[in-house]
């Protein structure tokens, strides 16, 4: 019974399988060696083929495993091992199945005569090659259009040599198959004729032609570089037309206040530093760092005290992080309208479990004691806000002192987790 | 007084600076360019070189690359309004003594110039930063394996005590940041200067520019991943150009 239950189900295994398998699958379903199943598959390919339609059944009808297999046993002779990768695997064991249904055929009389079926077959394959490599062969480089035979040649060699390698073979099946055909028509000779004559007309055309051809060929490929290059251009000229000239122009505007200017320009550097370092923000709402930046530049418009940033770490924004950048908010308003510092300085590290943040200023500082009531900003907006999540909110502050205040929150617990929910929720 | 030499590709820049700097230091020279500057740190021999971090043929890591063999007593100050982390990296593991960005105030950068000529280093709350997320990095685990494993031996203090220090002294310290390096750093990006770190942390200043000295150490030596990649990525991004 438990025997039953533990064994595995029938499945091919394309991983551990000569070819597809089929073999290796059904040897571990029935729990026997797959070189009997081998065995018995190829004594009943010898009784009229049928070990091939058996295999060929299966490898259409069952399911390939998905589980990760462990490591394949070291086996002494694979196709895969002869020839590469999973796919040449596969690719041989199609062409020898293909193959040996076709002398199966030919056995049995189902036939149409050699000169026909086999250049039809290699024809068909060499086609195959071709039209696959047409979908996956990318564009021709403007570099590779300057130069053909350069690009042609890279084409043969390295990681994408594989691709030009099967066109040609993919061409030279075809043409084998096409003299085949002629051949066995008798008209082989006509052609061959008739071939010659193209090819010397060819030449001929080439040598009147061919440079100006080249130089079409090249200012075709200047002028699509030329075209990217604009491109570019006017995705640089537009950016700064939206941004740094805008800023410059309000600049101008409010030349005689110089707090209104320092803040601009500041402003700006931030969006264009940004740009430059070309990270792709994320957004806001995703990233806790990317809100504090926000926040920070925010604040800096507002009142016009510049907030220097630093954040160690990241984490998403959820309904913790988020109050915490809500206090935060307020600690920095708060030092950029009381303090009468230079600037503030906002540091956040986000930890294992808890995210701390910090929000110093070198202003004038106050005496916590003395605070009166009304003044709600660090009592509710800041320590209330801290405390209703969780968190925690210290002010550490005297006359003349400066002020820092002191923010920390727990982490959601499994951070993977929180953010895969929200994930699925958006 | 310090001698300065001022290397920028911005003549606006340098003016500028040479203004802030004022009485305070001497301004030797100003180079536009690689090359005028390693002639002119050749010829001249100043105290700190203040080192824009981009320029046209290599910017301040060639300068410092080709530079500082002839002139060991030279001291090489990043000054930047470059963001990117491999950049400041790159720049403070080819040999400069510390980063500032350009839109530090006059008194602060006057004292950054001192104190790299005393040979101390210098860290902006940004460079701090960088280097906390640096270290930090798929390092917070193996940190934590410290402690545990130290609180594991707590049975037995000298033993603990005993097997911790070799292991400071060894490569796998270049590697880590010690708990009060980490605490000096956490403070410097928090925005404190040396000497309210050094009151809040009950230390002398000293101590705390030996602490950041050795920070600086370890971002230079160390093989940390994270470093290693961004030194890789900045030559790779040299090579291109």
């Amino acid at each position: 019974m438990s025997e039953h239950v533990a064994r595995p189900p029938l499945q091919r295994l394309p991983d551990e399988g000569m070819i597809a398998g089929v073999c290796t699958g059904i040897a571990r379903h029935l729990g026997v060696r797959a070189a009997y199943v081998q065995a018995a598959m190829m004594l009943l390919t010898a009784f009229g083929g049928v070990g091939i339609a058996i295999y060929a059944l299966g490898w259409a009808l069952l399911p390939a495993s998905t589980a990760a297999t462990a490591p394949a046993r070291p086996s002494l002779w694979r196709v895969r091992d002869l020839r590469g990768s999973a796919v040449s695997r596969e690719v041989a064991g199609i062409a020898l199945l293909t193959v040996a249904g076709l002398l199966t055929l030919r056995q049995l009389g189902l036939w149409l005569g050699d000169e026909l079926v086999w250049p039809l077959t290699l024809g068909s394959v060499g086609v195959a090659l071709i039209v696959r490599q047409a979908d996956a062969a990318a564009a021709w480089t403007p570099a590779e259009l300057r130069h053909p035979l350069r690009g042609l040649r890279d084409r043969m060699r390295g990681d994408r040599g594989a691709d030009g390698r099967r066109t040609v073979l993919g061409v030279l099946l075809v043409g084998l198959a096409t003299y085949m055909l002629l051949r066995s028509t008798g008209t082989a000779q006509a052609v061959g004729n008739a071939i010659g004559g193209i090819v010397v007309l060819a030449a001929a055309t080439a040598l009147v032609f061919g440079p100006w051809l080249g130089r079409m060929a090249r200012s075709l490929a200047n002028e699509r570089t030329e075209r990217i290059r604009s491109q570019e251009r006017a995705e640089v000229a537009a950016h700064l037309h939206d941004s740094v000239l805008q800023t410059l122009a309000l600049i101008q505007k409010r030349a005689e206040d110089p707090r209104e200017v320092a803040s601009l320009a500041r402003r700006q550097e931030r969006e264009l530093r940004s740009w430059l370092n070309d990270r792709p923000r994320k957004p806001v709402g995703e990233s806790l760092a990317a809100a504090l930046e926000e926040t920070a530049s925010e604040v800096e418009r507002l009142h016009g005290v510049p907030v220097e940033v630093v954040t160690v770490g990241d984490c998403p924004l959820d309904e913790r992080t988020a109050a915490l950048v809500g206090a935060a908010r307020e600690a920095l308003a708060n030092a950029a309208k009381f303090a009468g510092s230079e600037k503030v300085d906002l540091y956040a590290e986000v930890g294992e479990r808890t995210v701390e943040l910090f929000v110093r200023d070198r202003g004038v500082g106050f005496d916590p004691s003395a605070v009166p009531a009304d003044r709600r900003g660090v009592r509710e907006s800041i320590v209330g806000r801290m405390e209703r999540h969780g968190g925690r909110a210290v002010v550490h502050t005297a006359p003349g002192a400066g002020t820092e205040v002191e923010l920390s929150v727990e982490r959601a617990q499994a951070p993977e987790a929180s953010v895969r929910a929200r994930e699925e929720a958006s | 007084m310090t001698r300065v030499l001022v290397v920028d590709d911005h003549a606006l820049f340098r003016a500028g600076v040479r203004a802030e700097l004022g009485e305070r230091v001497e301004v030797v020279g100003e180079s536009a360019g690689v090359e005028e500057a390693v002639a002119a740190i050749a010829r001249l021999a100043p105290d700190v070189v203040l080192l824009d971090v981009h320029m046209p043929d290599g910017g301040g890591v060639e300068v410092i690359r080709r530079a500082a063999p002839q002139a060991p007593a030279t001291r090489f100050l990043a000054l930047s309004v470059s963001d990117a982390p491999a950049d400041v990296i790159a720049v403070i593991r080819a040999g400069a003594r510390g980063y500032v960005t350009k839109t530090i105030a006059a008194d602060e950068l006057v004292e950054a110039v001192e104190r790299v000529a005393d040979g101390d280093a210098v860290f902006s709350p940004r460079l701090a930063g960088f280097v906390l997320d640096a270290f930090a990095a798929g390092g917070r685990g193996s940190g934590a394996d410290g402690v545990a494993a130290g609180a594991s031996g707590g049975g037995s203090p000298a033993a603990g005590a005993a097997g911790a220090a070799p292991q400071d002294a060894g490569d796998d310290g270049l590697d880590q940041l010690t708990q009060r390096e980490r605490e000096v750093l956490r403070h410097i990006a928090r925005g404190y200067l040396y000497k309210e770190v050094a009151l809040r942390l009950g230390i002398s200043v000293k101590t705390v520019e030996a602490h950041v000295s050795a920070v600086l150490r370890k971002l230079q030596l160390s093989n940390r991943h994270e470093l290693s990649r961004w030194a890789v990525q900045r030559r790779l991004l040299d090579g291109d150009e």
